[in-house]
């Protein structure tokens, strides 16, 4: 087989495999449980650290509370 | 040990420049040799007086000063690349502007690339990195990474924007339609765009947030998809490296593909991901509630990176470009619709609950008015990519409406907003100067937008149906100029639509200087409260 037959064989099939499961895997990832806990904090970030960068974090990272949010 | 490095390469470029002034074989590229040898020399000078100073305390805080050059920039380039079109406009509804004293340089031709440039790359692009540099240290909670690294992009971006501009003026150009700058151009967009990259990403790997918030995922899209774009559509092999002139790489409809790959998406990932950057950002910040869904924005993200990059071929139909990649084109342009109308929805529902500011925030209305021009080009995109469809709009003005509907409402409305909110936050003060100005420059852009959209429709289609009217032996009825004087009253109206939009535009900079210069500011209630 010719390389660039061969190329658009790979293309035309495990491209658009990996590609489409890819994106479902995406779509069924954002689905998660749980997932709407975790985004309420991520959608408020543009309301935190408005004037200056924020402290050093803690070192486990986590995620603070929602109640600390400046409005 | 770094500044003798510096002054090093600094000097070499000097002497370059200063012998491609000597040797270059024509004006453009002599004229950009004197002005890399002038930017050279400048700095040589600068970095020498600041040689063995102590070393500044390492500034903390968020780096806003580059920010706010930012918002500058953005809006001097907007008003000039709004000026540059209404003039192109006006040329082409009375030729004799075309004057012949300023031939070649004041020529359609030179300034229809000067005009599409400036308002893409030098007014949104400037509006892009100085967003950016905003959205991803607030999101991330902390300063920008690389020191000095932002103001380089900042300089570097403008110097190309410079280098650009006189360049289509003085005839360098490598006919490439948003692609246009030559090739030492180009490498030098490339080294700015790489250094953007660095400080981006940068700033995202010391971030004190756990999470990347969406809009900092759609202004690295932009970014990385912007670097991939412009070093494949512009692999080309200078003539001489004392000249302009470069031969592309690619050839024939191979050539046409990569063109319109690039071209399609400059429009996708420039003027859509970075732009929806800008608005995941800052109409959640002005509506005061976080975004609507950020499960749809997650899905939006995906469904847009990986849709987007396949539309290209959408602008080759009935051409060389073999029937299914035209196809593959149009069918990927028909999926982008949904994802195009699910961030529109996201975007436009995150005022859910807030629908009250609307009446009383000009800034809140800039965003509605944008995200709805978003809403219908991307409807009308897919719409003129049905083969069927562009058989009737292509070549015509229907298409310059699309762009225009899509670039004046979506791109320059979120700008002015984004400026809007930008502006008293990085100069300290409470509100902009004049509210009700801004007012008046949402009118004057939405009546400029509606009157340049509906004549190009009225003459696009015209246009169409002319070209292709035949008579009862098959004859084609209509020359092309019988078209161009059939134009000539829209073509009015489009250009009474640019000077609309080009004064809200100067009364936007009028409003932003003297909010930055501060003083006694004019409270003038805008609407009336609910009761």
């Amino acid at each position: 087989m010719e390389t660039p037959t061969l190329l658009q064989q790979i293309a035309d099939n495990w491209l658009l495999i990996w590609m489409g499961t890819f994106f479902i895997g995406v779509i069924l990832w954002v689905l998660r449980p749980g997932s709407r806990k975790q985004y309420a904090d991520t959608a408020n970030i543009p309301f935190r650290n408005e004037d200056r960068p924020a402290p050093r974090k803690d070192a486990d990272g986590v995620a603070r509370d929602t109640k600390e949010l400046q409005s | 040990m770094g500044n003798y490095f510096k002054l090093a390469a600094l000097g070499i470029i000097a002497l370059f420049a200063a012998m491609a002034a000597n040797w270059g074989r024509d004006a453009a590229y002599i004229v950009h040799a004197i002005i890399i040898l002038g930017v050279s020399g400048f700095m040589f000078i600068r970095v020498l007086r600041q040689m063995e100073q102590p070393a500044m305390a390492t500034p903390t805080g968020y780096m806003d000063d580059v920010v706010r050059a930012g918002v500058v920039a953005t809006t001097l380039w907007g008003v000039v690349g709004f000026l540059v079109g209404v003039i192109i406009a006006f040329q082409l509804a009375f030729p004799q502007l075309n004057f012949e004293m300023l031939q070649p340089y004041g020529n359609f031709g030179r300034l229809r690339p000067l005009h599409t440039s400036a308002v893409i790359f030098a007014f949104g692009g400037n509006a892009l990195i100085m967003s950016s540099f905003y959205i991803v240290q607030r999101t991330c909670g902390a300063r920008l990474w690389g020191g000095n690294l932002a103001w380089f992009v900042f300089w570097g971006y403008n110097l190309f924007i410079v280098l650009a501009a006189t360049g289509y003026l003085l005839g360098a150009t490598q006919s490439k339609e948003y692609a246009e700058p030559e090739w030492y151009t180009d490498l030098w967009l490339t080294i700015v765009w790489l250094a953007f990259l660095a400080v981006f990403l940068g700033t995202l790997f010391k971030r004190q947030e756990r999470h990347i918030y969406v809009a900092n995922w759609f202004l690295l899209a932009f970014i990385v998809t912007v670097a991939m774009l412009h070093v494949v559509n512009n692999l080309s092999i200078p003539v001489s490296i004392w000249g302009s002139k470069s031969v592309q790489i690619f050839s024939g409809v191979q050539d046409a593909m990569v063109q319109w790959w690039y071209g399609h998406n400059a429009v996708g990932f420039f003027l859509t991901a970075g732009f929806l950057g800008m608005m995941y950002y800052f109409v959640p910040k002005q509506a005061g509630r976080p975004v609507f869904s950020y499960k749809l924005s997650i899905i939006h993200f995906w469904a847009l990176i990986f849709l987007y990059i396949w539309a290209g071929p959408h602008h080759l139909h009935y051409t060389a470009l073999p029937d299914w990649a035209a196809t593959l084109g149009m069918v990927f342009s028909i999926i982008l619709w949904m994802p195009s109308w699910g961030g529109m929805i996201n975007g436009l529902m995150t005022l859910q609950g807030a629908w009250d500011k609307l009446r009383t925030d000009p800034i809140i209305r800039m965003m509605v008015i944008s995200l709805a021009f978003y809403g219908m080009s991307t409807f009308e995109g897919p719409m003129m990519s049905i083969r069927a469809v562009n058989s009737l709009s292509h070549y015509t003005d229907w298409t310059i409406g699309h762009v225009h509907s899509g670039a004046l409402g979506w791109n320059g409305m979120i700008t002015f907003a984004a400026l809007y909110f930008l502006t008293p936050k990085l100069w300290g003060r409470a509100q902009m100067y004049s509210m009700s100005a801004i007012n008046w420059h949402f009118w004057l852009a939405t009546i400029g937008i509606i009157l340049y959209a509906a004549s190009m429709w009225v003459t696009g289609i015209m246009e169409g149906l002319m070209w292709r009217e035949v008579d009862a032996n098959g004859f084609l009825v209509n020359s092309f100029a019988d078209t161009v004087s059939a134009k000539f009253p829209m073509y009015v109206v489009r250009g009474l639509g640019g000077v609309l939009y080009l004064a809200g535009g100067i009364i936007m900079a009028w409003n932003i200087y003297m909010t930055i210069r501060g003083g006694v500011k004019v409270t003038a209630p805008v609407g009336v409260p609910a009761e």
